[in-house]
């Protein structure tokens, strides 16, 4: 076969290939005959343009010399001497390029302050979450829990009932076997948000009492107060405090202890 | 007169271009297979500006859940956000949508992979010494961007994985000492979850991210054009010129046939090779975790350093530096800023202030080589921290083992990898490179034995 032939060859490929494309599309558009048309006819007038630059074209080489940079010593000293002349005539009076610079970092700040209005100031917001006293437990939708929902060493998401859905409030609960030193009937409850990264603490190992986070493998004791076991947490996973009611529903007796999440400047 | 001829009349009427243009033509391009890996970057970001601006008529930024009624009947009647439902749509119900998706992915992977490999070509070549150091920075200035943009796009989608990226991103942004608090929540529009971040995340992905892509990657190619391509040693070579094909016709054909591969490769890759699925991470919900769970491939060095890093937050006058702030804000920031003045410190090293046009042979530099190397290993040691869990489920280890073995292997290896790349270029360089082995040829000689005879 002649090397023409072979770049025909390829174009008619490359015909091919787009008719297939266009029929995939027409017919409904399955994305894989859609991607093997096109990737074929791309790959055919591949196999053409290479043929040309091979085969077609006479290969040639070329020289250039490098004369663009540097200019020529003449060149850069003038180039130096107007530059100077101008710097000397455009500063001479002093004290209003003083003045310049100190009027256009006003203006490039006058510029910058309307990037405020992209959020509000941080306040307090990042120190407490929705929790209150009183607060009955409620799962993700809307459920109270009572004493016997849950059975032991299992966990799951709660927020608090007037809040549901509230990201920072989130909360695991888990239920240990009954008598469990410092719990409430047997109930713990920590913030799903890992103080390393602010990823849900999702996995719980029962057998060792732990909570994992999957994105950076922190490790947190359940049985003391969430204390960091292993990974790059820098510290404990906050414990929300609860209580059993006396109609046997599960409420917080308050908010969170200390500020939930990944750890920031004014923490302290 | 052919039209082209007097299409270029035309022009020259107007701008007068005719010795510019004979010049262009044949303008010298050196062939050496390693000077064509920019241009793969060049046409992947084309292709990524062509399917993006496909998909950016379907996807829809905002976070307001909608119920999802669509062909994916396992989230039917699902709430979802419409940046999540329309990524949806666009997947299942755009003709070609799922397609051009799909490239649109592939092609931001290896944009970046792209970069990476073209980037080390030139430091192992030395490329970047006087008087290229300013394409060199505009090169590591591509890259950040690069980088930042993937990150962007691959958080639009609002799933499970996106979603659990984004929360990390946040909280690294918190660790900022003094002013981390009050930029995440300018930037998320308060704190986290916050309404805003996608659409504001949309805005730098398809306008301000390009924008400033395309930008630097005009100034790189005007000032190569400007300064004319170095090349390797060889007959004829000096360091006042350049030897090569001309630009029109030989290097443009080799050039288009690289486009269309470029085409041909993601476009196959398109249509065999699924790429976030996000249907199967399912929706975001801030309380919600999947595992394993890891980024795109190029921001895996900074989720293994997260991995690995320190379990220690340092606390000062009542104020807190939180433990990402070391892995993920600290080791990125030191890693740029040593790229950036790269050519200024190998300069000085090598007490060198002369211009080059004449590149290196990687083995005459051992040091700057065996630099490369370990640096790369490095690397390679972060990004497979960065997938600690799924190698510990296949191996059956405790996954905090395989972090340990990671925190060692990043300081070890990289030595290691120094000392071994520092004795092989030493090694080539004092022999002058490969000496070709003699080639023989074996003749059976009558007695039934070989006889050797030597070939020129």
């Amino acid at each position: 076969m002649s090397k023409q032939a072979v770049i025909a060859a390829a174009l008619l490929l490359a015909i091919l290939g787009s008719a297939v494309f266009i029929v995939a599309y027409a017919t409904g558009g399955d994305h894989l005959y859609e991607g093997a048309g096109l990737a074929v006819a791309a790959a055919g007038l591949c196999a053409a343009a290479l043929g040309w630059a091979f085969w077609i074209v006479p290969g040639e080489i070329v020289v250039d010399e490098i004369e663009t940079y540097p200019s020529s010593p003449g060149e850069r000293a003038v180039e130096n001497q107007v530059v100077a002349h101008d710097v000397r005539a455009i500063t001479r009076p002093r004290l209003l390029i003083a003045l310049l610079g100190a009027s256009v970092a006003s203006f490039v700040a006058a510029l910058a302050v309307p990037f405020r209005s992209l959020g509000p100031a941080p306040g307090s917001t990042l120190f407490h979450t929705r929790w209150r006293h009183g607060d009955a437990l409620a799962r993700e939708d809307g459920r109270v829990l009572h004493v016997d929902d849950l059975n032991v060493d299992s966990t799951l998401t709660i927020f608090p009932q007037s809040a549901i859905g509230d990201a920072q409030s989130a909360a695991t609960l888990i239920r240990l076997p009954a008598g469990a030193a410092g719990t409430a009937s047997g109930y713990v409850a920590y913030s799903r948000l890992c103080t390393h990264a602010g990823c849900p603490v999702a996995l719980y190992r029962a057998a060792a009492r732990q909570l994992l986070c999957p994105c950076h493998q922190s490790v947190f004791d359940v049985l003391a107060d969430g204390a960091v076991l292993a990974g790059p947490a820098d510290h404990a996973l906050p414990r929300l405090p609860i209580e059993v009611g006396s109609d046997g529903v599960l409420r917080a007796t308050g908010d969170f202890p200390e500020p939930v999440g990944p750890s920031f400047w004014e923490r302290g | 007169m052919t039209l082209v001829e007097r299409g270029l009349l035309w022009i020259d009427d107007r701008l007068g271009t005719a010795h510019f243009v004979r010049h262009a033509l044949r303008k010298a391009f050196p062939d050496h297979w390693s000077f064509m890996l920019g241009e793969i970057n060049l046409y992947a970001f084309i292709v990524l500006l062509g399917t993006g601006t496909f998909l950016a008529f379907f996807f829809d930024p905002n976070l307001s859940k909608i119920a999802y009624h669509g062909p994916y009947r396992l989230l039917d009647g699902a709430m979802l956000s419409q940046a999540f439902a329309s990524t949806m749509r666009l997947s299942f119900e755009v003709n070609a949508g799922l397609l051009v998706r799909q490239i649109h992915h592939w092609t931001a992977l290896l944009f970046v992979a792209g970069i990476c490999v073209h980037m080390g070509r030139v430091f192992f070549t030395g490329a970047f010494r006087k008087p290229r150091e300013i394409n060199w920075v505009i090169g590591v200035l591509l890259l950040g961007v690069a980088l930042f943009e993937g990150f962007c796009g691959y958080s639009l989608p609002d799933d499970l994985l996106s979603g659990t990226g984004l929360r990390i991103a946040i909280s690294v942004l918190l660790s900022v000492p003094v002013a981390g608090t009050w930029l995440s929540f300018l930037l998320a529009g308060g704190a986290y979850p916050a309404a805003q971040l996608i659409e504001r995340l949309f805005v730098v992905h398809v306008y301000l991210a390009p924008a400033a892509i395309a930008s630097l990657i005009a100034l790189h190619l005007a000032i190569v054009w400007r300064q004319k391509h170095a090349q390797f040693p060889g007959a004829g070579r000096t360091e006042h010129n350049v030897i090569g094909s001309p630009f029109v016709p030989n290097y443009a054909a080799k050039s288009i046939a690289r486009f269309l591969a470029v085409i041909a490769v993601v476009t196959a890759l398109g249509a065999l090779a699924q790429i976030n699925p996000v249907w199967l991470w399912g929706p975001y919900d801030p309380w919600i975790a999947t595992s394993p769970a890891q980024p795109d491939w190029y921001l895996g060095w900074v989720e293994g350093a997260l991995r690995m890093g320190p379990s220690f937050a340092l606390h000062l006058w009542g104020h807190t530096v939180p433990s990402p702030f070391w892995p993920a804000v600290l080791l990125p920031c030191v890693v740029f800023a040593v790229l950036l003045v790269w050519p200024w410190i190998d300069a000085a090293l090598r007490k060198d202030r002369r211009s080059h046009q004449l590149l290196d042979n990687p083995r005459d530099v051992p040091w700057r080589t065996a630099l490369g190397v370990a640096i790369f290993v490095f690397a390679l040691g972060l990004t497979l921290a960065g997938s600690d869990d799924v190698q510990a489920r296949y191996l059956h280890l405790p996954v905090t083992a395989i972090t340990q073995f990671y925190r060692f292997f990043c300081i070890v290896a990289p030595l290691v990898g120094f000392a071994i790349a520092y004795a092989v270029a030493a090694e080539l360089r004092a022999r002058g490179g490969v000496t070709p082995a003699p080639r023989v040829r074996l003749r059976r000689n009558a007695g039934g034995g070989f006889d050797e005879e030597s070939l020129p």
